[in-house]
Order: C-alpha cells, then sequence, then structure tokens
C-alpha cells in the first residue's frame, strides 16, 4: 500500500485537442492518502471513469505522472500495478462458475490454492454468494452478476487501492444500502484505501471520509462531507451537495461588502476579494437562511412539505430564494424579510469561493 | 406465464410461404422420391421397384467410397477453416480505416460466383503455366494436380480455404466486436494472460456465430460441386469425386435415374441427421 499521486495530470481522447473542453480531465494534481476512503462524485460525463482508469493504467494520461509512493508507474501497466478495479457495467466470465470467476484475479497471479479457497470464500460469504459458488455465473441475475464483479475486485488483498466505478447501479436500494455498509466495514477491517465513484451524494457522503467533487473535468474540491456542506469552494459543490442545493444570487462588492438587491449582506469571513472578476455571487444554503424581523423582503411563493421541514420558495423580484423551516415552526404573514447566516454565506467570483 | 393470443387469420399469412416451399422444395423433392422407387426406360412408363434401389445404393462401394472421401474433404476443410477464420478475425484491426480495408478484402473471394473460382484455380495451379504450380514445381517439389491424387486433394484444399475461409473471419470478426470494451479492461486488471482472454472472453462470446459458421461451411462444404468439378473433374481416376459430382455422374453420366434419386435422398438424409446431430450437441452445450 501507498500513497497514490497524481501530478499534473491532463487527459484528452483526442490526437490534438485544441479547445478547453477537448480535455476529458483539465490539468490537476490530486494526492490520495494511504488508507482513505474516497468518493468522486460528479454528474455523468464528469470524467470520473476517465480518472479511475488513468489510476489503474488501463488509459495512460496525455500529460503528466502518476505515483504509487516512491514509484513512477505512469507507463506501467495495469496488471502491474497491483490495484483492483470494479467496473461500472458488470463484468463475468460466463462459461465459469461463481467460484471460478472469484478465483480467477488470485490464480492469475498464482496464489497458492489454499490461500485462494480461503480467500474466496470469505469475500463470497461477505456478499451473500455463498450457495451460488458452484453456480455457472451465466445463469445469475443483474445483481448477482454485479456481486461477483464485486468480488472479483475485493478478493485481492494488499492492493494498493480498490476503485469501485459506481459498482451498485443495477442493485436494488435495500441491498445497495446493505453492500455499501458492508464495504465501508471492509474498509475499516483492512484499511485499503478505497476511491468510490459515484453520482449520488447520499452514496458518497454515507461511503467516504473525503468526497472528491468532480465537474467538467475538474476537481473542484476535497473535503470531508461538512467541509463541502459548509464551504463549498464552488458554487457547483454548493448546487450538487444537498436538497435543494445552495442558493446562489448575484452581487455587488462595494469596500468589501457584498451587496444583493441594493442591500449590504454580512458575510462572516473577510473577502480578499480583487477586482476584475466578471461574475459575482453570494452563496448560501437553505439551512442557513432563517425569517427574520428585517433584511431582505420577500414574498412567499411555494412551501413544500419534506417531513423534518417544509421547503419554502421566497421570491424578492426576478430571484427565487429557497429556506428550510422546521417542522411546526409557523411562516410569517405579509411582509416576511429573510436573513443571511453571515457564518455560513460566501461569496463567490466566477464560480470559485472568495477567502 | 404469458397467455398466447390465438388468431387463426394468422395461418392466411404463412399460405404463400407454404405455397412457395411446395413448389421450389417438396414437388421437386416428391419427383425425386417418386424416381428412387421406380425404374423407367422413358416414355413416361414406371415399373414398382420398392427399396431396390436404396439397398443398391447402400451397399455399393462406390457410394462408400465417395461418401468417406466427402467426410475426409469436409473434416479437412473445417479444420483449417475455422481455427484459420478466428486467427485472422483476432488479428484485424478493431478501429481506423484498416477495418473497411479488411474486410472489403475479406468479402472479395465470397463475391466470385464459384464456377469462376474452379476456373480460376485451375489455371493457377496448372504445373505448366499456373503461379502457383510453376512455383511449387520451383521448389524442387514434383506437383501435377492433374495426375496425382496428393497435389489433387491439396489444390481442391487450398481451393476451398481460400474461398470460404473469409465467411468465417467475417462471422467470428462480428461476434468480437460485440464485446463490450469492459471486458477487456477487466480482463487487464484481473491479470488475464492473453491466452485466457481468448479462452474465457473471446471463445465463449464467439461461440453463436462459430456455431453458425461451422454449420454453414458443413453443409456447404459437404454438398460441394461447381468447384472441384471444374479444377480436376473429380479425378485423377475418382479420387476427388465427392458425392455431388459422384451423383451427378450417376445421373446424368449413366442416367440411372432409380439409383440416382435413391442416392440424392440418402444425402439429403445424410445432411440432414449431421446437421441435426451438430445443432444438438452445440446448444445442449449451451445450456449448461
Ligand atoms: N473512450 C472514449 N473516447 C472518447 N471520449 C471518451 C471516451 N470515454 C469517455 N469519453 C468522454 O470523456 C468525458 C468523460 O467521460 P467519463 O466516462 O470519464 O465520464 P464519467 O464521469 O465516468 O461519466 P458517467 O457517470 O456517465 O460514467 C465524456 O465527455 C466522454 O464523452
Ligand atoms: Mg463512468
Amino acid at each position: 500500500m501507498s500513497e497514490i499521486s497524481l501530478r499534473e495530470l491532463r487527459h484528452s481522447y483526442l490526437e490534438t485537442p485544441q479547445t478547453d473542453a477537448d480535455w476529458a480531465l483539465k490539468k490537476m494534481s490530486v494526492d490520495w492518502s494511504e488508507g482513505g476512503a474516497y468518493a468522486l462524485l460528479g454528474p455523468s460525463g464528469c470524467g470520473k471513469t476517465t480518472l479511475l482508469n488513468i489510476i489503474s493504467g488501463l488509459l495512460t494520461p496525455t500529460e503528466g505522472e502518476v505515483w504509487f509512493g516512491d514509484r513512477n508507474v505512469t507507463d506501467i501497466p495495469p496488471d502491474q500495478r497491483n490495484i483492483a478495479q470494479v467496473f461500472q457495467f458488470p463484468v463475468v466470465y460466463d462459461t465459469m462458475t461463481v467460484y471460478e470467476n472469484l478465483c480467477f484475479p488470485l490464480r492469475n497471479r498464482g496464489i497458492p490454492a489454499a490461500d485462494v479457497d480461503r480467500k474466496v470464500r470469505e469475500i463470497a460469504t461477505m456478499l451473500d454468494l455463498d450457495e451460488m459458488l458452484p453456480r455457472r455465473a451465466s445463469g445469475l441475475t443483474a445483481d448477482g452478476k454485479q456481486k461477483i464483479s464485486l468480488g472479483r475486485g475485493l478478493v485481492r488483498s494488499d492492493v494498493n487501492v480498490i476503485m469501485f466505478d459506481e459498482p451498485l447501479t443495477v442493485i436494488d436500494p435495500h441491498l445497495k444500502w446493505v453492500l455499501r455498509s458492508k464495504l465501508k466495514e471492509l474498509h475499516q477491517r483492512i484499511g485499503t484505501t478505497m476511491i468510490y465513484v459515484t453520482h449520488d451524494q447520499t452514496e458518497a457522503l454515507t461511503f467516504a471520509d473525503q468526497v472528491v467533487v468532480m465537474h467538467e473535468g475538474t476537481v473542484v474540491q476535497i473535503g470531508t462531507p461538512v467541509d463541502l456542506f459548509e464551504r463549498p469552494r464552488h458554487t457547483f459543490v454548493g448546487h450538487f451537495i444537498g436538497s435543494p442545493g445552495m442558493n446562489v444570487l448575484p452581487c455587488e462588492i462595494e469596500n468589501g461588502t457584498p451587496f444583493f438587491a441594493g442591500r449590504p449582506v454580512p458575510v462572516g469571513h473577510s473577502i480578499a476579494y480583487r477586482d476584475g472578476t466578471e461574475r459575482l455571487e453570494i452563496g448560501v444554503r437553505p439551512e442557513f437562511i432563517s425569517f427574520a424581523a428585517d433584511g431582505i423582503p420577500v414574498e412567499i411563493v411555494k412551501v413544500s412539505d419534506a417531513g423534518r421541514y417544509s421547503i419554502v420558495d421566497a421570491r424578492h423580484g426576478a430571484h427565487v430564494i429557497k429556506l428550510l423551516v422546521p417542522e411546526g415552526e409557523s411562516l410569517p404573514a405579509d411582509g416576511a424579510h429573510i436573513h443571511f447566516d453571515p457564518g455560513h454565506t460566501q461569496v463567490y467570483a466566477d464560480g470559485w469561493m472568495v477567502n | 406465464m404469458a397467455t398466447k393470443t390465438q388468431n387463426p387469420k394468422a395461418w392466411l399469412f404463412v399460405l404463400p410461404v407454404v405455397a412457395l416451399v411446395a413448389f421450389n422444395a417438396l414437388i421437386p423433392l416428391m419427383t425425386v422420391v417418386n424416381y428412387s422407387v421406380q425404374e423407367t426406360f422413358g416414355d413416361n412408363v414406371f415399373f414398382w421397384e420398392g427399396v431396390k434401389w436404396f439397398e443398391q445404393v447402400l451397399h455399393s462401394e462406390r457410394f462408400h467410397a465417395s461418401l468417406l472421401r466427402q467426410l475426409m474433404f469436409t473434416s479437412i476443410i473445417l479444420t483449417i477453416e475455422v481455427p484459420l477464420g478466428v486467427a485472422i478475425a483476432l488479428s484485424m484491426p478493431k478501429k481506423g480505416v484498416g477495418v473497411s480495408v479488411c474486410l472489403v478484402l475479406m468479402a472479395l473471394p465470397l463475391l466470385i460466383p464459384w464456377n469462376v473460382v474452379g476456373a480460376m484455380w485451375n489455371i493457377f495451379a496448372l504445373p505448366d503455366i499456373g503461379l502457383l504450380g510453376r512455383m511449387i514445381n520451383g521448389l524442387g517439389i514434383d506437383y501435377n494436380f492433374t495426375q496425382q491424387p496428393g497435389a489433387a486433394w491439396f489444390t481442391t484444399v487450398m481451393m476451398d480455404v481460400w474461398h470460404w475461409t473469409s465467411l468465417v473471419v467475417l462471422l467470428a470478426y462480428a461476434g468480437l466486436r460485440s464485446i463490450p470494451d469492459a471486458y477487456y479492461q477487466a480482463a487487464k486488471i484481473d491479470g488475464a494472460t492473453p491466452w485466457a482472454v481468448f479462452r474465457f472472453i473471446q471463445l465463449p462470446k464467439m461461440k453463436r456465430v462459430l456455431t453458425i459458421a461451422i454449420l454453414l461451411r458443413f453443409m456447404d462444404s459437404f454438398m460441394i460441386y461447381t468447384e472441384p468439378f471444374v479444377l480436376t473433374g473429380g479425378g485423377p481416376g475418382n479420387t476427388t469425386t465427392f458425392l455431388s459430382i459422384d451423383l451427378v455422374k450417376i445421373a446424368l453420366g449413366q442416367f440411372d435415374l432409380g439409383p440416382a434419386a435413391a442416392m440424392s435422398l440418402i444425402y439429403f438424409l445424410i445432411v440432414l441427421l449431421l446437421c441435426w446431430i451438430f445443432y444438438t450437441l452445440m446448444m445442449r452445450h449451451e445450456a449448461q
């Protein structure tokens, strides 16, 4: 096991990338510390699979290097990198039994038969595959196949990293939850670095210690779930994480104070704002907005009940601001005002947080 | 279980096909059956003979010899064409302009009429003026396919391989192209050797198309006529007289319509039987 670092990495699937959009991965340097549980979170097409394939060696990056510990592995093929990867679409070897499928990665590496058997049975038990071991893999249901796929990634001990590319897509929600907690449990037990790709925020937040958020080929933020929630470094993170997502409102800045709709908005931390940015916004999560006696005047346009709280859509001019009101709290009548919690209100310049 | 909708009108739509099949298969077949149990000396006068012709054919050494030759020929070309076709398909490029170039090159032999193939190879292999014939003789090997049975067999087999391996290649290639990339990626991560990739990914995925390829090649080669007829005319002697050539000799050469008809039916049943056995075996394996 070792730390994995991606240095000045950039990748394009095109021969001669011209514009910014030609790069599937824009220049990035990311370190994955040893033994971490990471979630790689981002919308479809943002480059998650590309990044995994570069780490595993299935793809050679157009630019930059991949290091495992003190070894540069950029040009080393996957089978020599000692990594495990579970793919987005289940892959099973049809002609083999479930047992043989799980043995395959171990046997290929010449591991003694007794160890293979022990390891395979252990993983089969964990994935609830014991009964199916002697069956032919081709006859299994979709989730059975996905479990085999997952199992083949897990049987090898001592790998540098195990990467899961949305491994539970075709599995039904309950089993999904069970398997995810088993993975988490396994991580705590064996302490191998794990990278779990998903575009589902709940999945990411429950699995990972550190969440890596990607957007259009860029890593926009790496942080704990709390970081992502309280201090989204990019408006995209604000939108993408949390439901409903962060409110992003246009603003102007005068003498270090942001103004929204002509009113000053107090912001907790000092603003190191440099002139010349195109687009200035303030971001504040619905959780950190409350009704107040004075502040920004709004008109309530919609209230939706979401269980322990209500989501209120409040309108100021052309802007709709969402806020959460705990269950049981009454809504103000006409002439409502809202207040942003200064400690959780950030200023964004061109999408990036200013601090 | 889903309930089936019954609609007797559907039979109406099948009728044209039934009529067509009756005209181009059933009725000709029945004439053959008709000939196979009777003796005729022309003038549409027939005498009932029962199973006499069938017994005669089944006991004839000549028939045994042609059948044996036929079986040998078919087995030889299958053992060459199937592995060779798979090997070529495996080494064909997966993307780029190379793909279309290869596909066109592969399709070419399939587009040439059979008698032309026979004529081409006849000239190509002539020991005195043919390119192949001259070359082999130039290597110091005595080669004359019109006189040596071995050379005749060699040339016939080569011709068939040249003509039909492409079919196996195209089918196998189609099978290979249907394998998602993820399988190869998983195999790389699992540390599979190229042989294991072939054995556990490519071969299983090609099985269906290969079954079809083998069946087609089996039936076709078992009924081969035009090419060897043009190339060797069944010679030297009878050494390349396969079943269909023999059949034509009996029917049209000697005008023994009764035995020829009986032989056709036996021939037909053999093909049918072998196909059935073969198909059943393949499907049983599939089901496991
Ligand atoms: N083999 C390829 N050839 C060309 N372009 C590709 C290839 N694979 C991916 N891309 C492009 O690179 C970008 C990133 O793709 P990638 O598969 O890494 O996204 P992803 O985040 O894994 O998406 P998803 O959630 O849908 O799996 C996409 O725009 C995609 O179209
Ligand atoms: Mg993907």
